[in-house]
């Protein structure tokens, strides 16, 4: 990339390479190709292809209903869809066009230049204002103030509102005008566009006028990505490194993989079944009409001659047309408009838990967010729960609570008083340190961190500071805790600037610490290092760490997040030597990461420890009691922490997690020990839990699914290095086994801890649950960047509202006690509705398709339909479809403050319970049985066709309409039947679809229509309602079909009672303390 | 069916008014409004069906439905209904000799058959014909036909439906009414006499009012034209192949001749299955005094036409009175006292299960 578009010295070698403009193309389709491509789309989903077929075939062959039957419903599901597509693609365009319009300032020969932002080329000079945008990423150059520092928010990449500070290179500090920014010749190297938004490695190699070029590291933080925004600086230049579909907010932007439901697949288990009865059907017909055939006076009477045409073709041509024919008439049994009501339920149904007030937080302004409404019906399934600690169990505002130097504890509050009187300040001394290490300790409090002050006009800070009305910013909440903390004792930021910060090793996950090495006034080389105790304890002399442990220890148990300061002196020696490294290593295009680490492990070393700070991090309100409500339903709640195990134990106990009760099972790197010898150990205790777990329960779980609320609770501690033994182990070892025993041991324990997990390891656990025999449904929650990637691997992500991970997730709550809600009431609910759905849809095309299947037999099997066309096409689009909409839409069989009071309704649905094989069968016996009795029923009436009172007869269209009629009305009524919450909307949709059909047949048949050929319908059904034996057969014959549901119903009611019954009895005699499960 | 008819209250008022409606909407809070409906908590009626409300349903249904049944067997066993098979197929039947008849024979084949009516009809009697194993509901066979053709419609009159293949055009010219229902149309002409001391007395048999009103005054027109005479509106139309007689010589009234008589119009509404029958002619009851056919001996003069041997076919003749639910049918009564009966039995059982488990808790109505 050459700056500026001046080409350098002939010398260079460059060579020229095409970059996209910086035009955002996030939209699918154009103008022009939506129609073709929106197609091809659509027909490639496997059922809307199976329709198109369908329709292909009643257009080629002669088939018995007409193309538009099979043809408009699937126009209508295309329309549709076409049209929510092409609107959201729309709105992306205008998106789209919103940000490639808007306007730029680009520095060209000197002068200002107003562009559009999609006419940013590599290598152009962009001006950027304070509370703008980046229109690419840019390569920060300058910015008005001295020295070359510039705040930027990513809220809008990734979710994080703090403020950020990026870093001018440091040669092009001064160049803050645009003279000065056009005189620059430099070209820059970097890698190829690659998404991960917090890594960058390039070098600028900057050309003065007559010296020799200068090179410079170029790392992320003198990336300033597209999508960032400028904060609180007046102006920056920079140079577009990467533009349009090359931005790292672009590439971010794809790749978020289609996550499937568990009811989706049952649909298509479903389907399969139903593919397979309509094939069966087909081929029953036409083989019986072969037979039936053989004969020649059935074939072709002399009523009935065949066409030229019919008896040319032949015999097996003819057969494959009969196949297809039967298969034609007999389609409708899988339902077009399923799908249509499916998306529709769950896109509408979404709603509802955006509009959820309850799950609104008036903190933080924010409601439930839906990021995709195709998992809802999962919530209702959830068996694993995968939950991060901090800021998701816990507030993650922290507090200053107490510290201790060199083993001298001192606390914040005046509480426990045993006989110390205040000294000075609003200290309290347990015993006292040297004053300077006192002061050392402070020192390093304050010095040792990435906090910012900011001045308090801005109201977008994050916390706010009383008296001077200034505002720390930083990353992290524990450090500005910290700063507050000494700032309370009476250091402050002020100080910083007695010293010379010479650099800063940043910190990082994997190192868990970090430091800064700075200039006393003295002339003193001082490194100060402040991290997790057990990433401290090796670096620093061993003789120092005994008294500072216990504190650790004990703080830790109480549930607070503490961390170790350490410090040491270097000589100038040493320091130019950790300067030259770190520069070198800054330099590096590859593998700078590596080599940076590798400097500052070794900076980091032989330090003296002065002491240890604790912070608490409050439980959020509630999660408690979520907790125990999600244990309570049956769902067993993983915490996965970074933490270390005591504080996370602490907080599991005070969530109650863990019961008092629960006996602990520890596999952590203390059980297992060091050396050789730790595979052998890790062996034994596994060998040992597993026997303790599985082969000593007796088997006594009869039928009881999750029944281990009844016996002892175990609770397994595991942490983050044991883990990585028992999942990679060594090759020696006997591998893959451990996998087993260690899984088979988790999934008997009702609460796991997993301490000290590295962010891919807890997407490695989720997935370990997530793959195990029965796949349960897995759910992640979680408010960080290191949850995303359970959040990503798990069944349902659910990301806490406005934070890097909610981006990521499938849901987003405010708090974690939302998420007792969201599953218990609308999981639950959801997931009953759309179970309910996809059966009824099933059940319903099948007593449609039964008694056309029927018919075949009494006509010859000629493929004669028993319904008119019209009734056809429009049974599953407006006769029956609204009713069930409303139904999924709105039904609560159990009130919502019931289910959400009462979790152990949430294992009634558990294991995906209303789309088993046997509620599937009930309902297809259901639909059958209900398809025999429309037949029959109007059979036998029809065994003598006068009907009327004055002896006229119906014919084969009556017939059809008798069984047309008995079949809408015993559907919605058996809805009626389901129908447990009826609002107006369900009253005036059920009793509105019956009106229609009454109204539509009324109509149908009462006007000769030009268009049609034959006028079958013509007045059918005003006849047929004046017959009262039409009426009363009507009547006899929808009570008969919902008869066996009744008494189901009152069969299950009577035996409810007694269990209640029995229920009760036994919770008089044996109350155990605890809430009885239901035996059922 | 429900006991249960719950309100909830509209979700607690709307104290939280103010909120929810920013002030002049300068800040749009994404603060979910607090109505019913969003809330999910609209006003609605939760139905609970418990045995002690449907097992009383249980027996009025069951006291319904057998009355109704007893009421529906009654009617339907004081139908008279009286059956003739005239097919032939037996050697000793008269109509035997016309067993083979075909289409092309130019002289009809006559055949009576005497037979007694023991008891006497009291009411109008309907004369059917019937047919077994004749597929009118075959689909080859339904669809062709042309109903613009038949309501009368000019173009369709001289230019036929394809549906009607292959009964389309015959030397050349449009079969007029066109297809399979038409050209198979059923014409045996039945006639009936009362034997009175070896007097055989003709009974009137109306052949009007057999066809549904809307069919014959709406569906079915005669093309139109300049005049009433049909012969010159069927111009350039041809008979349909087995009809002995073109469609405007049907009948000599003028208002049941061509695609309007009612013969044909019955013919033309399709049976259901492939035993059906279809009314045929009316025989009224001339006064309150005497049944319209009383006891007695009876013969039917057929005039055999219709060849029915070729595919397996029954003819039959039936008379039969008609009541406010139609002809003789037993099924309904059957089904309706059958159904009482399985309910009243059900209620029974279930209420005696109900108490022996219910009597424990009297008072166990335990909320949901």
């Amino acid at each position: 990339v050459v700056v500026g578009h001046r080409p350098v010295s002939e010398t260079d070698a460059y060579v020229a390479q095409k970059f996209c403009d910086n035009r955002i193309v996030s939209s699918k389709y154009t103008l022009w190709n939506f129609l073709p491509k929106n197609l091809f789309e659509q027909f490639r989903r496997i059922a809307n292809f199976y329709f198109l077929i369908i329709f292909l075939v009643q257009v080629i062959v002669d088939t018995p209903t007409s193309p538009v039957t099979s043809g408009l419903p699937l126009f209508f599901v295309i329309t549709v869809t076409a049209i929510k597509q092409g609107y959201e693609d729309w709105l992306r365009h205008r998106a789209d066009n919103e940000v490639n319009k808007s306007n730029v300032f680009i520095v060209e020969n000197a002068k200002q230049v107003q562009k559009e932002s999609e006419k940013i080329k590599v290598g152009d000079i962009v001006e950027v204002k304070a509370d703008e945008t980046f229109p690419c990423d840019l390569i920060f150059l300058a910015s008005s103030s001295i020295d070359g520092t510039c705040y930027v928010t990513t809220a809008s990449l990734d979710g994080e509102s703090n403020f950020k500070t990026h870093y001018a290179v440091r040669d092009t500090t001064v160049l803050c005008t645009d003279e000065a920014i056009d005189a620059l010749t430099a070209t820059i190297e970097c890698e190829q566009p690659q998404p991960d938004l917090y890594k960058f490695v390039g070098r600028i190699i900057i050309y003065g006028s007559n010296q020799e070029p200068v090179a410079r590291s170029l790392g992320p933080e003198n990336l300033l990505l597209k999508g960032a925004t400028l904060k609180n600086t007046k102006k920056i230049y920079g140079v577009a490194v990467y533009t349009g579909m090359e931005t790292k907010m672009a590439l971010n932007y794809q790749g978020k993989s289609q996550k499937r439901s568990a009811v989706e697949k049952s649909i298509n288990a479903f389907l399969i079944v139903y593919l397979c009865i309509l094939l069966s059907k087909a081929t029953v017909c036409t083989t019986l009409k072969y037979v039936w055939q053989s004969n020649p006076f059935n074939d072709e009477p002399w009523y009935n001659e065949k066409t030229k045409k019919e008896r040319d073709t032949f015999k097996v041509l003819r057969m494959f047309t009969d196949f297809l024919s039967f298969m034609v008439l007999f389609n409708f049994i899988i339902p077009v408009s399923m799908y249509v009501t499916v998306e529709m339920q769950k896109f509408l149904g979404s709603f509802f838990i955006s509009w959820d007030k309850e799950m609104y937080d008036e903190e933080i302004k924010e409601g439930a967010l839906v990021n995709t409404s195709d998992l809802n019906e999962e919530l209702g399934q959830v068996e694993y729960v995968f939950t991060d600690k901090t800021g998701t169990l816990t507030e993650n505002s922290m507090e200053f609570i107490e510290c201790c130097i060199d083993g001298h504890k001192y606390k914040d509050c005046i509480s426990e008083v045993d006989g110390f009187s205040q000294t000075d300040g609003p200290l309290k001394y347990y015993g006292k340190a040297e004053k300077s290490r006192e002061e050392l300790f402070l020192r390093a409090l304050c010095l040792c961190h990435t906090v910012q002050i900011k001045e308090a006009d801005q109201v977008d800070g994050l916390i706010g500071h009383p008296e001077r009305k200034d505002t720390y910013i930083s990353s992290s909440p524990d450090e500005i805790a910290l700063v507050k903390g000494a700032e309370k004792w009476g250091l402050s930021e002020g100080h910083r600037p007695l010293y010379q910060l010479l650099h800063v090793l940043n910190f990082d996950p994997v190192r868990r610490r970090m430091s800064v090495i700075v200039r006393t006034t003295t002339g003193k080389l001082l490194l100060f290092c402040k991290g997790a105790d057990s990433s401290i304890f090796p670096r620093v002399q061993q003789e120092e760490i005994q008294q500072t442990k216990v504190h650790v220890d004990r703080n830790a148990m109480d549930g607070y997040r503490t961390l170790c300061v350490a410090f040491k002196e270097l000589t100038q020696k040493e320091y130019d030597k950790i300067d030259r490294q770190l520069n070198e290593a800054k330099m590096a295009l590859q593998d700078r990461e590596e080599k940076m680490a590798k400097v500052f492990e070794d900076a980091e070393a032989d330090m003296h420890l002065i002491g240890a700070t604790a912070v608490e991090d409050r439980l959020q309100e509630q999660s408690a009691e979520t907790i125990e409500a999600l244990h309570a339903a049956g769902m067993k709640v993983w915490v996965l922490t970074g933490d270390k195990m005591e504080t996370a134990k602490s907080t599991c106990y005070a969530c109650r997690l863990f019961q008092t009760s629960t006996e602990l099972l520890e596999l952590t790197a203390k059980m297992v020990g060091e050396s050789e010898r730790k595979e052998d150990r890790l062996h034994e205790l596994l060998m040992e839990y597993h026997k303790k777990l599985i082969q000593d329960v007796p088997k006594n779980r009869g039928g009881l699914k999750r029944s281990w609320t009844l016996s002892q609770e175990y609770g397994l501690i595991i942490d983050g290095s044991t883990l990585s033994l028992i999942l990679n182990p060594s090759q020696d070892s006997s591998p893959s086994n451990y996998k087993n025993i260690f899984l088979q041991i988790c999934l008997k324990c009702t609460a796991v801890l997993c301490c000290r997990m590295a962010p891919l390891q807890k997407a490695q656990i989720v997935r370990m649950v997530k793959n195990t025999k029965g796949s349960p449904i897995t759910l992640s929650i979680g408010d960080g960047a290191n949850d995303v990637s359970m959040i990503l691997e798990a069944h349902v992500g659910i990301g806490k509202e406005g934070r890097q991970a909610s981006r990521n997730s499938d849901y987003a709550v405010p708090k974690f006690k939302h998420l007792r809600k969201l599953l218990l009431a609308h999981g639950h609910l959801y997931y009953v509705r759309i179970a309910h759905l996809v059966q009824y849809f099933f059940y319903k095309n099948l007593c449609f398709i039964l008694p056309q299947f029927l018919y075949q037999f009494f006509c010859g099997f000629s493929q004669q339909p028993l319904y008119d066309a019209a009734y056809l096409t429009m049974y599953n689009i407006c006769f029956t479809s609204l009713p069930i909409l409303a139904y999924s839409l709105l039904e609560q069989h159990i009130n919502i403050d019931t289910l959400t009071s009462d979790p152990q309704l949430y294992m009634k649905v558990s294991d995906n319970a209303m789309l088993q094989w046997r509620p599937f069968l009930y309902w297809t016996f259901l639909g059958a049985f209900e398809g025999l009795v429309f037949f029959f029923g109007v059979y036998f009436l029809f065994q003598n066709s006068s009907l009327e009172d004055n002896g006229k007869v119906f014919g084969n269209w009556t017939f059809g309409t008798i069984v047309f009629t008995v079949l809408v009305f015993t559907v919605t009524l058996k809805l009626a039947l389901d129908t447990r919450f009826w609002t107006w909307m369900n009253h005036f949709v059920i009793w509105g679809s019956l009106a229609f059909y009454v109204f539509f047949s009324f109509f149908w048949g009462g006007v000769i229509w030009p268009f049609l050929k034959q006028q079958r319908m013509y007045f059918v059904f005003a006849h047929m309602l004046t017959s009262v034996s039409t009426w009363l057969a009507i009547v006899l014959l929808i009570f008969i079909s919902l008869f066996p549901e009744i008494l189901l119903i009152v069969l299950k009611n009577i035996r409810e009672k007694n269990h209640q019954v029995r229920n009760k009895m036994m919770h008089y005699t044996v109350f155990l303390g605890r809430p009885l499960l239901s035996t059922r | 069916m429900a006991v249960n008819y719950s309100v909830k209250e509209e979700a607690d008022g709307h104290p939280s008014g103010g909120v929810g409606v920013p002030g002049g909407g300068a800040v749009k809070t994404r603060k979910p409004d607090n109505t019913a409906f969003k809330q999910q908590r609209l006003p609605a009626w939760q139905p609970i069906l418990t045995a002690g409300t449907v097992l009383p349903a249980f027996f009025i249904i069951g006291l319904i439905f057998i009355p109704i049944g007893i009421g529906i067997f009654v009617t339907s066993n004081n139908i008279r209904e009286y059956e003739i098979d005239y097919t032939g197929t037996e050697p000793s039947s008269p109509c035997n000799k016309c067993l083979n008849v075909s289409w092309d024979s130019t002289t009809p084949c006559t055949c009576t058959i005497n037979f007694t009516l023991e008891h006497s009809f009291e009411s109008n009697v309907f004369m059917y014909y019937g047919l077994s194993n004749f597929y009118q509901n075959h689909r080859r066979y339904v669809k062709s036909r042309d109903d613009s053709q038949l309501n009368g419609d000019n173009s369709s009159l001289l230019n036929p439906s394809k549906e009607c293949e292959p009964y389309r055009i015959n030397e050349d010219k449009p079969i007029a009414p066109c297809g399979a229902i038409a050209n198979s149309m059923f014409n045996d002409t039945l006639e009936l006499y009362r034997i009175d001391n070896d007097t055989r007395i003709p009974i009137t048999l109306i052949k009007k009012g057999i066809a549904w009103w809307t069919d014959k005054n709406v569906k079915f027109r005669n093309p139109t034209g300049d005049g009433n005479n049909l012969t010159a509106l069927f111009q350039g139309t041809t008979k349909p192949v087995n009809w002995p007689k073109p469609v405007y010589m049907l009948d000599s009234e003028p208002d049941n001749n061509g695609f309007i008589n009612e013969d044909f119009i019955v013919w033309m509404r399709t049976a259901a299955l492939p035993t059906f029958r279809k009314l045929y002619r009316l025989i009224e009851r001339k006064n309150n005094l005497q049944p319209t056919l009383q006891a007695g001996k009876y013969s039917l003069d057929i005039a055999y036409n219709y060849p029915v041997h070729s595919f397996d076919g029954r003819k039959r003749m039936i008379l039969s009175t008609i009541s406010w639910m139609g002809g003789k049918n037993p099924f309904l009564g059957i089904a309706y006292i059958t159904v009482g009966s399985i309910c009243f039995f059900l209620g029974v059982v279930l209420l005696i299960i109900h108490h022996k488990y219910g009597n424990r808790n009297t008072s166990a109505d335990i909320p949901n």
